[in-house]
């Protein structure tokens, strides 16, 4: 999942002389234009990136062997009759182009059709999943970049010391740790054999008020830990390694030559030149978060999208797999452009 | 060189603040507001599932869950005696049928919905007629319908279904009979799911009371089912979708019962304390097909099937590799009876297996002989061949099905022996292999029900497709004249003996083909905690599954451990104690990791400085 900053972070000789010249009269308007151009190019692109995931969605899922009618009715006693049926309540017996205009023009007004497994809108039950997505996904992302980036810094600033050996070691183990399994371990030892926590599920049918905002706590604590501990790494490399990039600069010897403590150093000014790349790491990571953690969400038996996805291409559920994939995919797209927008923020180099 | 930065350790200590409030508030936000906590005394029976619920309407309804749940919670006109198998009333009292068997004539019982209106014959004329004019609800259980002429309902307790032709299926139609009086309003019964309006209304003898989607279903006891209410206060489907996490959760006492166990997990939970392992006599078969030329209704023929499987010699001589009793010691743990015939051995009426010179057995020497004898001679790589047909198969096998690969490995073996050459391919769709007849082994197994009507009828000439990429039945692209006049004769037998014989027949000749090669069947391993259920009746009783029953047997007689035991081993509802000691846990959890890294991190910088 890491990714290089996009190709034209890297500063252009122009761009860093036009900073000397900063003030000068005549270059604000050609700023101002620069800065559209750098916008409207990173819509313009997102724009096409959301087109063809559009486009791919449709006939992505209808390469997949498998036939819905077939699928759904197998082990059942059905007649003829009843799966000529269901393929006209599907449309399947339409001319493909057909399918893909009617298609069309349900994105267009944001409608992906009706599952066919649960002869329910794909949107409804997409809303009725993103919640407990979020949670988990969001809270283990939240704590896995804490925890990732601070233990980054940490074991960059005293690279190669036992702390640092040991943080490392231990993140790298985890990050090679399937998650199922990982999730079955927690569940054999702390669940079932200590029972301190639940095996799985988001609640206790019948709990209700604040209880009911305790039980959910509970019953996070073990899918949480498990998505923290397999990927929390991933931040503490990254940070780990640009800043030990930035350790020898001079810029940083300067800092300490004008006397600047040696965690003053570090927190202002190696800190903030190292970010960069986990910036970027993270805005992605965000984008991912609607996919959920499908074998964790699993293992957990967490009512999320990512089993949602799992249980729609088993079929498959074309309108349902085909909303999760645009929707999963429009959300990365726009992670990537808010984190494009934002990085001349946050870096200098970079402005337009 | 040590400095404490407060200003950092402020912004952490924030950090972490934040990041709890912020789980804390989104967790009120998802926790929503469900059914009343549950008291102490009530006793809940918890059942692991892992399928979800595709529709609670029984006209959407195709899930082996849901389907179920229609049988708890909607009876049907007959159900099946656990002890018998026989057709004993429910809804029906009685029947009669009229001489040429095109009246079948059903007095229904009086009794009422659970909201206290009368059930009519009405009622079930509506459901049924409903089923037949309407093409959404005949989605689930049209098949039923499909040769009922008219029905009515003459008078309240009177009802009348006219046929086409005769068929002896009239005491198996398992269809939930529905309340006219609620469903008239459904409106669109495509997009009716049954799920907004809580508890259902309906009259078997549970009722649906809750429904939180991918999470559980409880229901509640009707108090005045006609048979009887059932004993537990509550029963709740839970859904656990991975296995293993379903025999934990057993183990945690969080459920009290899971099935669909794996040969594994059924052997380590037998030593399990309070728990009870029960090794059911299979409803459903294992097989194999062998592609005997796909082709359509008209004869014209596609797909890629190895011709030399269209010799009934080479289908013989390869079922004659297969050591079924191997299949089901091995494979399936010692789980399993090997059978060859096709409806399983638990149904005891019209249950065939060879005997005799009628056994096509494991004789690898004789499947040799035969293959010579018919000039499919060795070749130098040690497969034969005639003619430019080579004894080279594909055996296509359920990817996700780790038994079918283990036997089908082992079937490899055999068949090597005798100069057959199997080349076993796992896939994870073996249905379009089958629709475009690309494949010449697949393996592929069925759940039978207690009337074989159904099963035995995809095997017809008129099961396969009629036109190119149409829908068709067939499993095996199996046709046979002689097979189909029998077919047509059992179902026109109305008496049950002189049917099971022609089924019988049925069976042999589907046997003599060797194109639906059936292994056996394996058992159907289920647990339970037996600190909690006191018993339950199995179907067939004795012997026989408590989950997916043809019934609701199981789960209506279920009696509770008593009141002593049972506080020991509480199960179901987490207590609100536990609850906040758990959330607790969690906060301390996090703060204790928070100042454990944050200390280590502190102490190495000590070292080092």
């Amino acid at each position: 999942m890491t990714e290089l900053p996009p190709s034209d972070a890297v500063p252009h000789l122009d761009e860093v002389r036009d900073r000397g010249d900063r003030g000068a009269r005549g270059r604000d308007g050609d700023r101002l234009r620069r800065t559209t151009a750098y916008l409207g190019k990173r819509l313009l692109g997102a724009a096409v990136s959301l087109v063809a995931v559009i486009f791919t969605s449709f006939f992505l899922f209808r390469i997949i062997p498998g036939d819905p009618v077939r699928v759904m009715t197998h082990g059942r006693p059905v007649t003829i009759e009843q799966k000529e049926a269901l393929a006209r309540e599907f449309g399947l017996d339409r001319p493909l182009l057909e399918q893909f205009v009617s298609y069309l023009l349900g994105v267009l007004r944001f409608d992906f059709g009706e599952s066919f497994q649960y002869n329910r809108p794909v949107l409804s039950m997409v809303g009725e999943r993103l919640g407990p997505t979020m949670l988990l996904v969001g809270a283990s992302l939240a704590i896995s970049i804490a925890l990732g980036l601070w233990l980054g810094v940490q074991g960059a600033w005293k690279h190669g010391g036992t702390a640092d050996r040991v943080n490392t070691g231990v993140a790298l183990t985890l990050w090679s740790v399937p998650s199922f399994w990982l999730g079955l371990i927690l569940i054999v030892v702390f669940a079932s054999g200590l029972g301190w926590f639940p095996t799985s599920g988001m609640k206790t049918p019948g709990v209700t008020g604040f209880d009911a905002v305790l039980d959910v706590a509970h019953h996070m604590v073990l899918p949480l830990v498990t998505l923290v501990a397999v990927v929390y790494a991933q931040y503490l490399l990254v940070m780990r390694s640009s800043l030990l990039d930035e350790m020898g600069s001079d810029y940083l010897t300067t800092a300490r030559a004008k006397g600047l403590r040696d965690t003053e150093v570090k927190r202002r000014h190696a800190v903030p030149n190292a970010l960069l790349p986990a910036t970027t790491l993270v805005f992605i990571n965000v984008g991912f978060v609607l996919f959920g953690a499908v074998l964790v969400e699993t293992v957990f038996s967490w009512p999320g999208l990512g089993k949602l996805f799992y249980e729609g291409l088993s079929v498959p559920d074309l309108p349902l797999v085909q909303g999760l994939f645009v929707i999963f995919s429009a959300a990365v797209i726009l992670m990537n452009l808010v984190s494009d927008l934002i990085y001349p923020l946050i870096d200098p180099r970079v402005r337009p | 060189m040590f400095h404490t930065n407060h200003r950092g350790r402020g912004l952490r200590t924030m950090l972490a603040g934040l990041l709890i409030t912020l789980l804390a508030c989104a967790t009120t936000l998802f926790a929503g507001t469900g059914a009343h906590a549950e008291t102490k005394d009530e006793k809940t029976l918890t059942i692991a599932v892992s399928q979800e619920v595709d529709s609670l309407s029984p006209f959407l309804a195709v899930r082996r869950l849901t389907t179920a749940l229609g049988r708890l919670s909607y009876d049907f006109l007959t159900n099946y005696d656990p002890k018998t198998g026989k057709t004993i009333p429910a809804l029906a009292e009685s029947w009669t049928t009229s001489p040429d068997g095109l009246t079948w004539t059903y007095k229904i019982r009086d009794t009422k919905w659970t909201d206290g209106t009368p059930i009519t014959a009405e009622d079930a004329r509506w459901t049924f007629d409903t089923m037949m004019k309407d093409e959404a609800a005949a989605t689930a259980n049209g098949n039923f319908v499909e040769n009922f002429e008219s029905v009515s309902a003459p008078d309240p307790r009177t009802l009348e279904v006219k046929l086409k032709a005769p068929q002896a299926t009239m005491l198996a139609l398992d269809v939930p009979i529905l309340p006219k009086h609620k469903w008239e309003k459904a409106g669109d019964f495509a997009k009716f799911n049954n799920d907004k309006e809580f508890p259902i209304v309906g009259s078997g003898p549970w009722v649906i009371s809750a429904y939180e989607v991918n999470q559980s279903i409880t229901l509640t006891p009707n108090k005045d089912f006609w048979r009887g209410a059932p004993k537990f206060d509550k029963l709740v489907f839970r859904y656990i979708d991975d296995s293993d996490a379903q025999v934990e959760a057993l183990k945690a006492g969080e459920v009290d019962f899971v099935s669909g166990l794996t040969p594994a997990q059924a052997k380590a939970l037998d030593s399990a304390k309070d728990i009870t392992v029960n090794k059911a006599k299979g409803k459903r078969f294992q097989a194999i097909t062998l592609n005997p030329g796909a082709r359509l209704q008209d004869g014209t023929t596609f797909g890629d099937g190895n011709k030399a499987l269209q010799d009934p010699v080479v289908r013989e001589a390869l079922v004659r590799t297969i050591d079924r009793e191997a299949i089901y010691k091995t494979a399936y743990g010692g789980f399993g009876e090997a059978n060859g015939g096709y409806i399983p051995s638990r149904y005891k009426d019209y249950h065939w297996q060879p005997e005799g010179d009628a056994v096509i057995g494991f004789d690898t020497a004789k499947a040799g002989q035969m293959l010579d004898a018919a000039g499919y001679a060795k070749g130098s790589d040690g497969i034969r061949a005639k003619g430019g047909l080579k004894l080279s198969f594909r055996f296509n096998v359920h990817a996700d099905n780790p038994q079918y690969i283990q036997a089908a490995e082992m079937m490899r073996e055999w068949a090597k022996e005798a100069g057959i050459e199997l080349k076993v391919e796992p896939v994870s769709e073996v249905g379009a292999l089958l629709d475009a007849g690309t494949y010449d082994i697949l393996t592929t197994g069925w759940s039978v029900n207690p009337d074989p009507d159904y099963i035995l009828g995809i095997n017809r000439c008129s099961g396969l497709p009629a036109k190119a990429g149409g829908p068709y039945l067939s499993d095996a692209y199996y046709c046979n004249p002689e097979y189909d006049k029998l077919y047509a004769a059992q179902l026109a037998e109305l008496d049950p003996p002189k049917r099971a014989e022609i089924v019988k027949q049925m069976q042999e000749k589907l046997y003599e083909d060797n194109i639906f090669v059936v292994w056996g069947y394996a058992d159907q391993l289920e647990a339970f905690r037996s600190d909690v259920i006191a018993s339950m009746t199995p179907q067939p009783d004795p012997g026989g599954n408590y989950d997916s029953q043809d019934g609701y047997w199981s789960w209506w007689s279920a009696k509770p451990v008593g009141d002593e035991d049972k506080a020991a081993a509480d199960s179901g509802g987490t207590s609100s104690g536990l609850v906040l000691g758990g959330g607790a846990v969690v906060l301390a959890a996090l703060a204790a990791g928070f100042v454990l890294l944050r200390r280590r991190g502190g102490s190495a910088a000590d070292d080092r400085e």
